[in-house]
């Protein structure tokens, strides 16, 4: 059932959920669909018919996604699966990531588009090296928000001790990331719904709230409206046309640049700069369909007129002036790669999609890999496989326009794709651009 | 800053989706059935391209079993947002011999959809159908990319699909391949149905309470009054006059009505607020076995 969200007030979160074999992540899952009424009767009856007939002990509630036959045949996900619920508060949508062989690829996916993360951690075994992992990717990725989830209270008896050792062993851990998330630990048991929906009478002395409560209240993406403004252009609207529009007059000479604010706030008069010619100019229309619109605010869609004729089109961007973004030919990355029948090496060539840009770019170095379980980094192997996360020195047919990831997820972000089978194999993070000798300011910028 | 609200976010994303689909192929339709996932990306589309019209037509896959209630309305929706349509006929491949009819009261032409889908993709060679399929839908939509690969014969290849990671979407292909973009795949029956309050959609008369001849049959409602559906000697007695509406619209020989009194959105909203079932519940296509949905869309399906 979808519950019924105040559709005038009610926001989005969309999180990530990260934990081993064993954790609980299913039943938690299950728990929190089945608690707020998001499984249909119909969804229950099929997926308890097939935990049957697989002889299922207790009804399997992976099922509900793992549509696939190879899934349902295998007993494993294969995929990100999302899921979807509401509460009277907010709405949701779950990236719940499979572990298995494609883990990294999967997380690193899941975690792309989230908000938060929900990290499990068994509470009889603590923080183990696949909590590491998570957390590293969590940290790469830049999720703001990490729910540490100490599942399985129930089995130590609700112990503050446990938890509180737990809790200490994480946040020694988590100290040494370079990007330290905002961490929320809450202890629960999943099975038995202990903090999940209501507060556990079985926890007093825990005073923070249960893992629904968090996820209803917790303030993400409150940064971008603040942060420089950006406006990858998408599409170039030009009716072509002596219609004459109700809102907008003649639309003869009309010429707007489609795309969805990554970053910021634009206003009618803002001074801008378009790239790729870095001309400025001057913003003199933010349209909907809504008609004229004051302000273009981050994730939503505008069309945009400016007040000269700039050369600029899909691929292009608009940003505040004053508040320019960085250009350059190559630059460094941290990369994930995807790819389990071929590697990446120096002198690799790819197609890469940034923003909505596409241009044709070259490994021209490999500067070290990064264990996960250990964050060590090495320089020893030259090439990447599946699954392998680093630093490459990638270098462009043209220069692209962007920020570093860790300032904004949208224009520091890109995928490379193969040139042979169109696939993409890898997911990117721009670090900075490779400097010239005598540049010193691009280095300051970073 | 306040946070903008989820319709909000769903909303720009289709745009969004909908744009890179624009942006990204040479020759992209919108498939369009006359149900309410169709009519909402439709509506989006007109918001993307706003002032533009529409950078490509809408194409209905028709099986000749229509409600007459649905085919009124897909003409005035089309004037109405001034998009072109293009149409493919089921009955086109079955005279052709592409595709042969099922027998036997239960036979349906949803199946035979797939053909002339794909006869129609290659005959006007569009490289993008935009779909409004959620992923909430059904378990294999679940797993669904908002831009889904097809191969040369139009297949889609679940184990094997391109992650999509941010907002970056990957619509390189080779000659002959072609793409399912669906700008709805975030999108649950709430959301379609809030939306539809929202931004004031008509929609066909026959998602809102009327008076209906039904037959049951497993379980399911069908149709009775237009004879799209052939009726076996013992069912014609079982014929009752009910009131019904549809909570999907698709094909009419599948398409499965539910007893209900809501005949304005607010009513329909808190309708589907309190239900127990699943839309696809009342679909009989989804009913053929346990991945039927799956092994429908591995051959082109929607």
């Amino acid at each position: 059932m979808d519950v019924l969200v105040n559709p005038t007030e009610s926001s989005l979160l969309r999180f990530t959920t990260a934990g081993s074999v064993d954790d609980g992540k299913s039943t938690l899952i299950g728990r929190l669909l089945y608690d707020s009424k998001s499984i249909f009767e119909d969804q229950l009856l099929a997926v308890e018919e097939s935990s049957k007939r697989r002889g299922d002990a207790h009804v399997n509630l992976a099922l509900l996604t793992d549509g696939l036959r190879a899934e349902r045949e295998q007993g494993i996900t294969i995929d990100v699966a999302y899921r979807y619920f509401a509460t009277p508060k907010r709405k949701f949508i779950i990236a719940d990531t499979p572990g298995h062989i494609q883990y990294t690829r999967n997380m690193v996916t899941g975690a792309s588009t989230a908000d938060l993360a929900i990290i499990l951690i068994d509470a009889r075994l603590g923080v183990i090296e696949q909590t590491m992992r998570h957390t590293y990717l969590a940290s790469l990725l830049r999720i703001g928000h990490i729910v540490l989830a100490v599942n399985k209270m129930d089995l130590v008896n609700f112990d503050q001790a446990v938890y509180d050792k737990i809790v200490a062993d994480y946040m020694a851990f988590a100290k040494g990331l370079e990007n330290l998330p905002h961490v929320t630990p809450i202890p629960m048991s999943a099975l038995n719904g202990d903090n999940v929906v209501d507060k556990s009478e079985n926890t007093p002395w825990y005073t923070g709230p249960s893992l629904l409560q968090h996820l209803e209240t917790a303030q993400v993406h409150t940064e971008t409206a603040v942060d420089e403004a950006r406006f990858p252009v998408q599409w170039v609207i030009r009716p072509i046309s002596d219609r004459e529009d109700a809102k907008l007059g003649n639309l003869h000479d009309y010429r707007g640049f489609a795309g969805r604010v990554a970053s910021g706030t634009f206003k009618v008069g803002d001074d801008v700069l378009v790239y790729p010619s870095e001309m400025k100019t001057k913003i003199t229309g933010i349209h909907t369909f809504e008609g004229p619109q004051p302000e273009a605010i981050p994730q939503l869609s505008y069309s945009i007129t400016v007040a000269d004729e700039i050369d600029t089109s899909r691929g292009g961007m608009i940003v505040k002036a004053g508040e320019p973004a960085q250009t350059a030919q190559e630059f460094d990355a941290m990369i994930c790669w995807f790819a389990d029948k071929k590697t990446l090496k120096p002198r690799s060539r790819f197609h890469l999609r940034h923003t909505t840009n596409d241009v044709r770019a070259v490994v021209t170095d490999v500067l070290y890999k990064v264990n996960i379980s250990t964050l060590e980094k090495s320089a020893a192997s030259k090439e990447f496989s599946l699954n392998d996360i680093g630093c490459i020195r990638l270098r462009c047919a043209s220069p692209i326009f962007f920020d570093a990831y860790a300032k904004n997820r949208t224009t520091g972000s890109f995928v490379l794709v193969d040139e042979q089978t169109n696939n993409t194999v890898a997911a990117g993070m721009i670090l900075k651009p490779l400097v010239d000798a005598g540049d010193e300011d691009a280095e300051v910028a970073i | 800053m306040s946070a903008i609200t989820h319709l909000q976010f769903l909303e720009s994303e289709a745009i969004y989706i909908l744009r890179e689909t624009a942006a990204q192929f040479q020759k992209p339709a919108l498939l369009f059935s006359g149900g309410k996932d169709s009519i909402v990306m439709a509506w989006l589309a007109r918001k993307a391209f706003y002032p533009s019209k529409l950078p490509f037509p809408l194409l209905h896959v028709d099986t000749g079993h229509n409600f007459p209630e649905a085919m009124e309305y897909r003409d005035w929706f089309v004037q109405e947002i001034g998009a072109t349509l293009t149409v493919g006929l089921v009955q086109k491949s079955i005279d052709e011999g592409r595709v042969q009819e099922e027998k036997g009261h239960t036979a349906s032409r949803n199946k035979l959809q797939t053909v002339t889908l794909l006869d129609t993709i290659e005959e006007h060679q569009f490289d993008a159908c935009l779909g409004g399929g959620r992923r909430d839908e059904e378990k294999a939509r679940a797993k669904e990319r908002f831009f889904s690969h097809r191969d040369e014969f139009g297949q889609w290849d679940p184990k094997n699909q391109r992650p999509e990671l941010w907002n970056i979407f990957n619509g390189r292909k080779h000659f002959g391949e072609h793409f399912r973009v669906f700008p709805l795949s975030n999108w649950t029956e709430m959301d379609i149905w809030q939306y539809i309050r929202q931004e004031n959609i008509p929609l066909p008369s026959l998602y809102f309470s009327h008076q209906r001849k039904i037959i049951e049959r497993h379980g399911q409602l069908l149709d009775a009054s237009t004879g799209i559906i052939p009726l076996l000697d013992e069912e014609k007695p079982r014929v009752k006059e009910m009131t019904i509406r549809f909570r999907t619209v698709g094909d009419a020989t599948c398409t499965g009505a539910v007893e209900s009194t809501a005949s304005t959105i607010d009513e329909i909203v808190a309708e589907v607020a309190a239900a127990r079932q699943t839309e696809r519940g009342t679909r009989a296509d989804d009913k053929r076995s346990e991945t039927a949905m799956e092994d429908r869309k591995k051959e082109g399906y929607f």
